[in-house]
């Protein structure tokens, strides 16, 4: 099947039409020379054969409940209220692209104007962009923003960013005059590793461990060492805790895959960047301003565009062109359906929920929470070291319980031996974490 | 139309969702790190959704209508991959879960890995990055580091043509490349003239977009090629065009060394208001091993289990483009795509496409006058200025919306003044573009006889046109509204 509607007929008429005889005199320009020969791909499947097709696929996949389920370390299992995926399948939207023509794309158009406006008031940034790739991708454009401010050459990375994030920034880094510095004690102070050659620092808190950076006084420390400072945050976290803004930062970036978006095998998910107003010439990505038309009725128009790759080309802030623009239409949903009270309420249901399971599987023999760090306050998540190694434990979980565990963190260096990363959200009832800490019990028994 | 915003809507104390009790003992919150109030507005579920409904009712989608916005491939997107990529076994599957436990993931791109080689000519495909401009960047930070190890890092221009897409040289500076522009010749093609006397041991690579953004087929592609090889430079292709030759050539067969694809313009995932989309990197023998990661391949079963798919960094792999596998929600709805149309159905795509934009372009070339005339490929630009008017193609854009369609792209290619870029998909029949040529007939006979039908168009809209100066002066990037409620 293909959806294409032409019939023979019309196609006869459209060739006499332009004067042809045989479609194939269209390709004239193209020497049979460098034709190719027949694609060798699957044979074609009808409708139904393909959706039999993918939902064995899909089977094969083996993805329990999520209170079954205790990995997070950057995507998370929390609930997605049924208006979200409702708005998603307009087709009105998905099926729009980048809003050129204002006058035609007002509803795309407001709902990115409401989804930056509620990211500023979430992280405390005073401008938010129409969104990046992902939490990655827009931390590495931060980065380059930084690079661009001045002549300094180092991005100082805190020991508790996402190691993948790093990896991406580092892979962005490959066309710059700039490397990485990062220090990999816990006992580090975070404004140590900021010197006069350091365009800005990043730190994310929570970390990657799940556990709150101090992050007092540390952008004064930053900023007078001419650096900016760059904080990483989980979104659902901003439900209750502090935000980037309250604590002097310049650049917000966030991972909104928490934010209404399904884990989907990681991607795609949600990047979120937020800065000051006076670094808006320099943001990378789309931005949505509000105008008016000759009449002055309120509407809304991509904006600020001289920054872009098409008007700007070789002197844009970025390539950016393509985003995740309905991934932050998902967030907006979210975000709006939860409101103010929901989202502290599912950070409140996190936070305890994560210090009850905590609390519970640091009372089994040879267990310990957050041993490379027992004094950090944390959110949802905390490093679970245990009597024996992590994927002995993980493989007994799954095959006998039916429990993915937590992230095995023995790959992230010393002290994280027999260690996994343990995430909680308001998805875990009592009794599925009762579950977890028994069958832990019993393994490591 | 002045649909209120959330924060005009909202009213303190509404919740949209109901959520579970707490089951578990209250613990103490850190009370230094917690804030007085997130910010968020504060509405019933009702209102939500009549909120993003009404929102909806005000944005045209390639399911509202015609939508011929060339270099973006406006086609129909099958519902079919909206179900598959809902699925839980897909929607719910953690990147961190062990491999073994996510077989079906990783079956789905290690097929689509082999259909994109199969389909662009190439010896390995990495499926990260998330966007065409992401794969731009991909290709030519791989092309960076093979000048390295190959001891000329001194080869740091890219060539890049007057029509090249923006994100072209942008992505060229992003990679730490300066950029050379090349112009066009009198038949739409790459100046061969010029290409030659850019080439140099200076060259890291050409970007090469292939149709061009006129539409045109590269007349001299093979002698454009060589010319770039002879020089020891390497050959970028823009996919973003491939709709007009799948099936027909093969890129990575006539010497292109690396190219992204465009899976929501190809291979029919939706556009998403902007994205997300996905732009997968194909590469020859030469640069295979540079591939962003991981990528998927096939490993023996290990011990019991029938584990048959794992992940891998290519050898020198340039490192991580995304946190993860790139956006596997948009791959495997490209995924079912091609499993519903096959090889015969990807080339008729290409024909079609071909048809329906060879089509207009006769139509139309009375009113608006075609430079660069001669047979198209699935696009092609024309001068939104009929003879004897002061018409300008934003004009002509914003009346067409009056007429129902959505305009094509303005203003691009930058080397055809007051250009229009026409692109019709496969996917719409003859009677749509009948329509289409009507109402731009009527506008070109508007502009000679009621030429302020185009510039106060348009009218039949919830609003008029829209103050883009104003926007940009003072703006305006967050709700005021913030101000007062919450």
């Amino acid at each position: 099947m293909t959806f294409i509607p032409h019939t023979q007929q019309e196609r006869d008429e459209m060739l006499a039409a332009i004067g042809c005889a045989h479609i194939e005199e269209l390709f004239a320009d193209i020497p049979s020379s460098i034709r190719c020969s027949r694609l060798e791909l699957p044979d074609r499947l009808s409708e139904p054969e393909l959706a039999q097709t993918l939902k064995e696929l899909a089977d094969r996949n083996q993805v329990p409940a999520p209170e079954k389920s205790f990995l997070g370390g950057g995507c998370y299992r929390h609930y997605i209220p049924a208006t979200v995926d409702f708005v998603l399948q307009r087709a009105e939207f998905y099926t729009s692209y980048t809003p050129y023509q204002p006058e035609l794309s007002q509803g795309m158009l407001q709902a990115m104007f409401e989804y930056q406006t509620m990211i500023c008031q979430l992280t405390g940034m005073e401008v938010a962009n129409a969104s990046h790739y992902d939490g990655a991708t827009s931390l590495a454009e931060a980065c380059l923003l930084a690079l661009g401010l001045n002549e300094r050459t180092k991005i100082a990375l805190a020991p508790g960013v996402n190691p993948r994030y790093r990896d991406v920034v580092e892979t962005y880094l490959a066309g710059h005059h700039a490397r990485i510095v990062t220090d990999s004690s816990w006992s580090c102070d975070l404004a140590d590793l900021v010197d006069d050659d350091t365009a800005a620092l990043v730190v994310q808190t929570p970390n990657f461990f799940g556990q709150f950076e101090d992050l007092d006084d540390l952008a004064e420390n930053v900023h007078a060492a001419g650096a900016l400072l760059i904080v990483v945050t989980d979104p659902i976290s901003l439900g209750l805790f502090r935000p980037p803004g309250e604590y002097g930062a310049d650049i917000a970036v966030l991972d909104g895959q928490s934010l209404g978006l399904p884990v989907s095998f990681g991607g795609p998910h949600l990047g979120i960047f937020a800065t000051r107003t006076s670094l808006v010439r320099r943001m990378a990505g789309r931005v949505v301003g509000q105008t008016a038309d000759a009449a002055g009725r309120r509407g809304y128009v991509l904006t600020l565009a001289t920054r872009e790759q098409h008007i700007r080309r070789e002197r844009a802030t970025s390539n950016i062109c393509t985003n995740a623009a309905l991934s932050a239409l998902a967030a907006s949903v979210y975000l709006a359906t939860l409101g103010a009270q929901g989202l502290t309420t599912v950070a409140r249901l996190c936070h305890a929920k994560a210090h009850y399971a905590a609390g519970q599987l640091a009372q089994l023999d040879g267990c310990v929470i957050n041993r490379h760090a027992p004094d950090k306050p944390f959110f949802k998540e905390f490093a679970l070291s245990l009597p024996k190694s992590v994927a002995v434990v993980n493989r007994k979980l799954l095959d006998d319980y039916g429990i993915i565990g937590g992230y095995d963190l023995s790959a992230e260096g010393k002290g994280f031996d027999n260690t996994m990363l343990v995430s909680i959200t308001e998805l875990h009832s009592r009794a599925a974490i009762n579950q977890l800490v028994s069958a832990v019990r019993d393994i490591c028994a | 139309m002045s649909e209120p915003t959330l924060y005009e809507l909202s009213v303190p104390g509404r919740c949209g969702t109901n959520l579970p009790e707490c089951d578990v003992s209250k613990v103490p919150l850190p009370d230094a790190l917690v804030r007085d109030c997130n910010g968020l507005p504060s509405l019933s579920q009702q209102q939500v959704v009549r909120h993003y409904v009404r929102l909806s009712q005000h944005n045209y989608g390639v399911d509202s209508g015609f939508y011929p916005l060339g270099s973006c491939t406006m086609k129909y997107n099958p519902k079919i991959s909206e179900a598959g990529a809902r699925l839980d076994g897909f929607a719910e599957a953690h990147p961190l879960q062990p491999e073994h436990t996510v077989q079906g993931s990783l079956s789905v791109m290690f097929q689509m890995q082999e259909m994109l080689k199969q389909i662009g000519g190439f010896a390995a495909v990495s499926l990260q990055p998330a966007a065409g401009a992401h794969g731009e960047l991909s290709g030519l930070l791989m092309i960076r580091a093979y000048f390295k190890d190959k001891g000329e890092p001194e080869r740091c221009h890219i060539l890049v043509p007057d029509t090249a897409h923006g994100t072209n040289p942008a992505s060229s500076i992003m990679a730490g490349f300066d950029v050379v522009e090349l112009p066009t010749d009198d038949k739409g093609n790459i100046s061969l003239a010029a290409l030659k006397a850019a080439c140099s041991d200076k060259v890291a690579a050409l970007m090469l977009t292939n149709p061009n953004t006129l539409g045109l087929f590269e007349q001299q592609i093979e002698d454009v090629i060589a010319c770039v090889h002879d020089c020891g430079g390497l050959v970028y292709g823009d996919g973003a065009n491939m709709n007009a030759l799948t099936g027909i050539i093969r890129p990575g067969e006539l010497g292109v060394d690396v190219m992204h694809f465009n899976l929501h313009k190809t291979f029919g995932a939706p556009h998403g208001g902007g994205g997300p989309g996905s732009g997968p990197v194909g590469a020859g023998e030469l640069l295979r091993s540079y591939l962003p990661g991981p990528v998927v391949i096939h490993a023996p079963g290990s011990e019991s289990r029938d584990e048959t798919y794992s992940t891998a960094m290519p050898d020198s792999s340039i490192g991580r483009m995304a946190a993860h596998f790139g956006n596997f929600g948009v791959i495997l709805r490209s995924f079912a795509y091609i499993l519903l149309h096959a090889a015969e159905g990807l080339k008729d795509n290409a024909h079609h496409a071909v048809l329906n934009a060879n089509y207009l372009k006769a139509r139309l070339a009375e009113d608006y006058p075609v430079p660069f005339d001669r047979i198209c490929m699935h696009e092609f630009v024309c001068q939104g200025r009929p003879e004897n008017t002061y018409a300008r193609a934003f004009d002509i854009s914003k009346r067409l919306m009056d007429f129902g369609f959505h305009p094509p792209t303005n203003y691009f290619p930058l080397i055809v003044p007051e250009a229009l870029m026409i692109e019709p998909p496969e996917s719409e029949g003859p009677e749509t573009l009948d329509r289409f040529v009507e109402a731009m007939r009527a506008i070109a006979e508007e502009a000679r006889t009621s030429p302020e039908k185009l510039t106060n168009a348009p009218v039949t809209l919830p609003i008029g046109r829209l103050d883009e100066v104003k926007a940009a002066r003072h703006p305006v990037l967050t709700d005021p509204a913030t101000l007062s409620r919450r």
